[in-house]
């Protein structure tokens, strides 16, 4: 393991402590201080203060649940649906799979990040609907990989003599084409883990994600923003903590795929 | 003298006959991308139209406000055609599109075409800056950083690929916009006046597909360099530059232009949130501040052109690459 993997590793590991941690910091996050408004960084407040006052190193380390909690829940229902129908798709072929394919199409004509905007904004504000809304756009991913590698696995030898011997779908599917698929789906779930990421923050940068009073990393640096000519590092503390936790989880995605393959560079 | 390998072309036109069977050669794949992406324009379409009805509720009430009277109530129902059946109300949504009306603004009451044209021309202006920020950047970047492949150099431009990949626009933005707005005050802090304005929304913009680019023409380039017409080309002698530049980066123009077709829609979703970082008055902006004002209709007609555009580049992409290479064409 290279000192790059080991440093990304620990960066995760901190973030997801800090996720883990964030109900006891919840008090401390949102304690207004009106004396203290957009205070720099200090021993106080490592971070600094920003515009009530509030620690931006406990908001930030808070932030940190919501934007893991949304970003795993996101991943995890859209690489459930997307796996079921593309292997589905590429396992019948025919009429279903040209449906499929159609659909996937249709959803890639869209910039992911406009369609997320969209459905977040029309379907309105909420951490439902944030999940929703990303999760609706991240399925297609999963599904073109899960099918184009379903289609190949199917002629496979283990795979027909399983279907010869009656094995019902179900468990044939289980057993026999979900292991051989895991590695290609763990890299492409690990680079989704980055994207819906910022696309998380991207949404409650917009105002279309998590509503105030709750911190989340893209509302911080929405608010911070205002304030970018007076007190910069309320933007700049949320943005650096994005952007360390994104350039980790790339650089394990690069490993992982060096290791696993997958999706091209 | 190695001849063929770097034969120049004859200077007469090419056999006519030749010509018209290489057009034939692809048509059959012309025709095929052409149908698919008029099935996708349809599904297109479609999304959107459902779009309107995902509001959750009753869409009139959302967009109206709880003020309004009965009558503004029944003649907005009315003038989206909600009080009609699903299929007949797409039919309506297409026939409109194709007649070139998008609807009516809820907000301003202007025609929604009249909106997106002045919206769409500051987006493409800007996307194009961005695109020219990304080839400037990346190609040089991934070129030297193939040739200098293992060393210092390499290893530090993938780093940075990895950084500028990762970095969202709305934290990029606000950065550069601090660095060299307000520290150094060498461009606007946003708005949309001149070239001066654009060039910190450009930088934003094209970032991270700069990044995209180094790494897809570092590896390009590698496989390009070990190919025998490389080796052929330094046997020869000619001049490092000219192998590099002439001989290996034209046969790896190909991937290159293939990636910045895909990463197009990319390009122009990150738009959407450069152009609210900036206050940039493009079609991103548009979107984002009629979802505020509920002005549905035009968040649509947005979502709409943006994804045709897309699908239009992403198609003529397609093209332009089997007819570059035709090998592409025989292979399907």
């Amino acid at each position: 393991m290279s000192g790059g993997t080991r440093g990304a590793l620990l960066v995760v590991f901190l973030w997801s402590l800090a996720a883990l941690a964030a109900p006891w910091l919840e008090t401390e996050a949102n304690r207004i201080a009106l004396d203290q408004i957009l205070a720099p960084p200090s021993w106080s407040a490592p971070m600094g203060r920003d515009d009530l006052g509030r620690p931006l190193l406990a908001r930030v380390l808070v932030g940190a649940r919501l934007s893991l909690g949304v970003t795993l829940a996101v991943v995890a229902l859209a690489a459930a649906a997307g796996t079921l129908i593309g292997v589905l798709a590429g396992w019948y072929g025919g009429l279903v799979d040209l449906l499929v394919v159609r659909v996937i199409d249709v959803f890639l004509a869209f910039p992911g990040i406009l369609l997320a905007i969209a459905l977040a904004g029309i379907l309105g504000p909420g951490i439902d609907n944030l999940v929703i809304a990303l999760s609706v756009v991240g399925w297609v991913g999963f599904a073109r990989l899960a099918r184009a590698q379903t289609l190949s696995l199917r002629t496979r030898d283990h795979v027909q003599v399983a279907q010869a011997l009656g094995t019902p779908l179900p468990r044939l599917l289980r057993l026999h084409v979900l292991p051989l698929l895991s590695g290609p789906l763990v890299v492409e779930a690990t680079f989704a883990l980055a994207a819906v990421i910022v696309a998380e923050a991207g949404l409650s940068f917009l105002g279309l994600g998590v509503q105030p009073p709750t911190p989340s990393w893209g509302a911080l640096i929405r608010d911070g923003t205002r304030y970018l000519l007076i007190a910069p590092h309320v933007v700049l503390m949320p943005g650096l903590a994005l952007l360390s936790l994104v350039v980790a989880i790339n650089l394990l995605g690069d490993r992982l795929r060096d290791h696993l393959g997958g999706r091209p560079r | 003298m190695v001849a063929g390998f770097t034969q120049r072309r004859p200077a007469t036109l090419p056999d006519p006959s030749a010509t018209v069977r290489a057009v034939y050669a692809v048509l059959p794949l012309f025709t095929a991308r052409l149908a698919s992406a008029a099935v996708v324009v349809v599904g297109v379409t479609f999304l959107v139209f459902l779009l309107l009805h995902l509001v959750p509720g009753d869409p009139v009430e959302v967009m109206l406000g709880e003020y309004a009277t009965a009558g503004d109530r029944a003649a907005l129902r009315e003038a989206l055609g909600l009080d009609r059946p699903l299929a007949a109300q797409w039919f309506a949504f297409v026939e409109g599109l194709l007649r070139g009306d998008l609807g009516t603004s809820l907000a301003s009451g202007r025609p929604v075409a009249a909106l997106l044209a002045e919206g769409l021309r500051m987006t493409a202006l800007l996307a194009v800056a961005g695109l020219a920020v990304a080839v400037a950047l990346g190609l040089p970047l991934g070129v030297l950083a193939a040739l200098a492949r293992g060393r210092a150099w390499d290893a530090a431009t993938s780093a940075l690929a990895v950084l500028g990949m990762s970095i969202p626009n709305f934290v990029l933005g606000p950065l550069l916009m601090l660095l060299f707005a307000v520290l150094l005050g060498w461009f606007p802090i946003g708005g949309a006046g001149g070239v001066r304005a654009l060039v910190l929304p450009a930088l934003t913009l094209g970032t991270s597909l700069a990044a995209i680019v180094a790494r897809m023409s570092r590896a390009a380039m590698i496989d390009v360099l070990g190919e025998p017409y490389v080796l052929a080309a330094r046997a020869r002698g000619l001049a490092e530059w000219r192998v590099v530049l002439v001989h290996a980066l034209r046969n790896a123009a190909l991937p290159i232009v293939t990636t910045l077709g895909l990463q197009l829609g990319a390009l122009l979703g990150g738009a959407v949130i450069t152009e609210t970082v900036f206050g940039w008055p493009g079609l991103g902006l548009l979107v984002v501040d009629s979802i505020h004002r509920r002005d549905y209709p035009v968040v649509q007609a947005c979502v709409l052109v943006i994804a045709l555009t897309y699908v239009l580049v992403n198609t003529l992409t397609d093209l332009l690459c089997a007819w570059l290479d035709p090998r592409i064409g025989g292979a399907r």
